[in-house]
């Protein structure tokens, strides 16, 4: 048995409106906001990147697992904004929780489904008996073009998981992955902002790739969408997932506490862990939870994961994700918001 | 080039180790090699919780190089929960709404860097102990 | 040990001196004091200077000044003390003529600040805090002597006019001073409406960046007492003290222990109480320093020192005048030049030579130097021989 023993997220406390970046680019916030389910997102302070929200999270992650981190033998951060192209930022988490000297690391970049990627490598290693726990972290601090649609969606979160065998807070039941060479969304060396391509993002790409990992995990472990207590899907908007979540025969009640990006936008690397651990903040012992990213480029990694009664008992040790994102909000105007994310020109 | 320098103080830095005298058990951050109060040279490693409350602060409105794009804000020296004082910034929090005597925790925060192509440095910084 | 005396002093007006280098200050100011002592005699040097590295990329000044000054071979060394650096050059100087080493003893205090931007200078006055714990963190001199002016305003209810008071006093004294930066009056309005650098404090509650020198010379008191006309000034008691490099260690913050350490030391050397002087001279860096400083050398009691301010017990005309020169404040603040320039004043008012702003019968005065927050201090005790 091999599963999550403990989880962390951190949330920057600045936010901009989506009617806020609209009114600078005389787009319409109405439209925007039903067309995309998406009202604000989160922006990260001056002093805030990838690594630092990844400690953050990772050091709640831990308290919740109630392990000495010295004995956590990897370390994975996926992320599409880590700090250097060169130099990992899991060396800075790793050193930060006092993981080092003897654990393995790797940086990890598959778009948005950079998260899963490590989770589902560090639950392998735990299962083969690798190594005793391990850490797997989704954080970003991503960047929209100025005036693109992406703009009023891409935000800055982190979400971390401890992988162990022991005192399990989720099982691990069963992982799949659906993979494609797809390219909806890609950033060049050196290019400040992604591309993408605009509707070819959604159903060649977002919806073809969650419907398949999907439909090959509910074949593999024999369950169907009734069976799941919570499911939660990649969320590069509000609309995507649940378009997607209904058509395949789930409801609301399943992807409620998981579906954050209406306030929250979309984390990216965090975004389906972050909504994982918004379930695990409120589900009970012994409950189902489906769990689908999706990167561009293109992949969906798929888990099912078990409930434990361990689940309740740990959650108060750290905050949650909704006190996270609900407390200490602070919204900026698109001046301040063009200052923290460095779309200002300054002498060098 | 603060590389050396800065990887050499990341145990303070990144985890807050702190050194505690083995004969007066008084704490000291950073670590030293002789205990100031008794003149012991053997210490243990500590890592400090990093909560404690504000005993002083100001805000920082004209700021060092470096610096110019937090301002304004925070810098105080907090009490921590050991007793012993330290001095850092204190961000997520609106620096004018701040008294002494706020319950602080740290969190990891980016300090600044060597310019758009250098090192990064992080370091703890404290923050409202609000829950989050 | 001899008894020593100030037979020289010389001045150079302060500011922000575009057309005068390092060497040249140096060299100017060591030339005034040689005219006032009517001889050029020096069998040593000890330069004061905090960071010429930083400020002008010129170290090596043990070199350079005697060199410039035409002494080549004359024994030679620079020491630092940040902000005190200029207090302990004297301080070294009166250990070479007390020692015996040497008979005439010259003490030259510098700061070149102006050749490198504002962002360069606070860089380098930075680096007089702890590196590593304060100045990484964002923190600037402005910010620490605030948190001191917080916690004084939360523990003794001082407050921001009384800060003021400070700066308004210096600047008065200061328009009196021929050598001073800024020899013009300011209100406590003006101070209070200044731009705010670091909470509580404002503008012009700091003392400005600045270019200066200033150079005393010592020998014996007999030696003064055969070759002076001029009143002779003797330094009867010197003291140093130290403290914590990082203000947050410091058992109580607002408890300056290395000024306590250096008053009392020099007080007791001189065989006399506080209140048996009639002046001092004291390293207002910042308004809240003066008033920190006055409660610790015991001119007023601890929390006091806001209200004596405003009700003139520091004023030129008042019962314990402090800083007559204007202070750090008005006069300016070239860091290494301040401690040798403060002994100038003293020695001026000693001498019934300073003009307007000419204390009565002030037969005695102490100087107080220090660095940093308080890390050091360096203490002299000036009397009339
Ligand atoms: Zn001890």
């Amino acid at each position: 048995m091999v599963g999550i023993i403990g989880y962390g997220t951190q949330i920057p406390r600045f936010r901009i409106k989506v009617e806020e970046i609209a009114k600078v680019w005389g787009a319409d916030p109405v439209a925007l906001k039903r067309g995309l389910n998406l009202n604000e997102k989160s922006v990260p302070a001056p002093d805030e990147d990838c690594a630092t929200l990844a400690v953050n999270a990772a050091r709640d992650a831990v308290k919740r697992a109630g392990i000495n981190p010295a004995e956590i033998g990897a370390v994975y951060v996926g992320s599409e904004s880590h700090p250097y192209a060169v130099k990992p930022t899991g060396t800075i988490v790793s050193e930060a929780l006092g993981a080092c000297p003897f654990v393995h690391t790797a940086d990890l970049e598959f778009a948005c489904k950079a998260g899963t990627e490590g989770m589902f490598i560090a639950l392998q290693l735990v299962k083969a008996g690798a190594v005793k726990y391990a850490l797997a972290v989704g954080a970003d601090t991503s960047q929209g073009a100025p005036g693109d649609a992406l703009e009023y969606s891409a935000s800055a979160g982190a979400a971390a998981f401890v992988m162990g065998a022991d005192n399990l807070v989720a099982e691990l039941v069963d992982t799949h992955a659906y993979m494609t060479d797809t390219p909806d969304f890609w950033r060049r060396e050196h290019a400040h902002y992604p591309e993408h391509g605009g509707r070819f993002t959604g159903e060649p790409a977002y919806k073809k790739h969650i419907t398949g990992a999907v439909n090959a995990i509910l074949d593999k472990t024999g369950l169907k969408p009734s069976d799941f207590n919570y499911m939660i899907f990649h969320q590069p908007n509000g609309k995507f997932p649940v378009q997607v979540a209904k058509k395949m025969g789930f409801t609301e009640p399943q992807y409620r506490y998981g579906l954050l990006t209406p306030t929250l936008g979309n984390t990216y690397s965090g975004s389906s862990p972050m909504g994982l651990a918004a379930t695990l903040d409120e589900a009970g012992p012994d409950e189902l939870i489906l769990l689908v990213s999706y990167g561009s480029g293109a992949g969906s990694d798929a888990f099912v994961f078990k409930t434990t009664e361990r689940l309740p008992e740990i959650r108060d040790l750290a905050p949650k994700v909704k006190k996270q994102l609900d407390t200490n909000k602070t919204y900026l105007e698109y001046g301040a918001y063009a200052k923290f994310r460095r779309k200002i020109l300054k002498p060098e | 080039m603060n590389v050396p320098k800065h990887w050499r103080e990341s145990p303070q830095r990144y985890r807050m180790e702190a050194g505690k005298c083995r004969k007066c058990e008084r704490i000291f951050f950073p670590g030293r090699l002789v205990c100031p109060e008794c003149g012991h040279t053997g210490f243990d490693m500590v890592k400090l919780s990093g909560k404690g409350k504000l005993h002083t602060f100001t805000v920082i409105r004209t700021a060092p190089s470096g610096f110019t794009d937090f301002a304004p804000y925070a810098v105080g020296i907090v009490e921590l929960d050991e007793g012993i004082r330290i001095l850092g910034q204190i961000t997520d929090c609106d620096p004018d709404s701040l008294q002494t005597g706020d319950r602080l925790t740290s969190k990891f925060r980016r300090m600044n860097d060597e310019g758009k192509t250098g090192m990064i440095m992080y370091s703890y910084k404290f923050v409202p102990d609000n829950g989050i | 040990m001899r008894e020593v005396a100030i037979i020289g002093i010389g001045m150079i007006r302060f500011g922000e001196l575009w057309e005068k280098s390092l060497r040249d200050m140096c060299v100017e100011a060591s030339l005034n004091c040689f005219k006032d002592a009517g001889t050029d005699r020096v069998d040593s040097i000890t330069v004061g200077c905090m960071s010429s590295g930083l400020f002008t990329g010129q170290e090596h000044l043990s070199s350079l000044v005697p060199d410039y000054l035409g002494k080549i071979n004359t024994p030679a060394s620079r020491v630092e003390s940040a902000c005190a650096s200029g207090g302990l050059a004297v301080r070294t100087a009166f250990l070479e003529v007390a020692s015996g080493i040497s008979d005439y003893a010259l003490a030259v205090g510098v700061e070149k600040m102006t050749d490198v931007s504002v962002n360069e200078a606070t860089y380098a006055l930075a680096t007089a805090s702890d590196r590593d714990y304060e100045a990484f963190h964002g923190i600037t001199f402005p910010g620490l002597y605030a948190m001191l002016a917080k916690a004084h305003m939360d523990r003794y209810g001082t407050t921001r006019e009384q800060l003021a008071e400070v700066a308004v006093k210096n600047h008065a004294n200061g328009v009196l001073n021929p050598y001073a930066q800024f020899p013009f009056p300011v209100t406590r309005e003006t101070v209070m409406n200044s731009t705010m650098i670091a909470d509580p404090l404002r503008l012009l509650d700091c003392s400005p960046i600045t270019d200066g020198a200033a150079a005393v010379l010592l020998t014996t008191e007999t030696e003064a007492k055969r070759l002076k006309k001029n009143p002779v000034v003797g330094i009867t008691g010197i003291g140093m003290g130290t403290d914590t490099i990082a203000l947050s260690q410091r058992k109580d913050i607002l408890r300056l222990d290395a000024i306590d350490h250096a008053v009392r030391r020099a007080l007791k050397m001189a065989g006399k109480k506080i209140g048996d002087i009639d002046f001092a001279e004291v390293h207002d860096c910042f308004t809240i320093a003066e008033i920190l400083v006055v409660e610790t050398m015991g001119i007023v009691d601890q929390g006091k020192g806001g209200p004596a301010t405003i009700d003139g017990l520091t004023a030129l005309t008042g019962k314990f005048p402090v800083n007559p020169s204007g202070g750090l404040k008005a006069k300016g603040h070239p860091v290494g030049a301040s401690g040798v320039a403060q002994i100038c004043e003293a020695v001026e008012q000693l001498r019934g030579n300073a003009g307007k702003r000419q204390i009565d019968n002030a037969r005695s005065g102490i100087t107080q130097n220090m660095g940093g927050s308080g890390g050091s201090c360096v203490c002299h005790v000036l009397e009339v021989k």
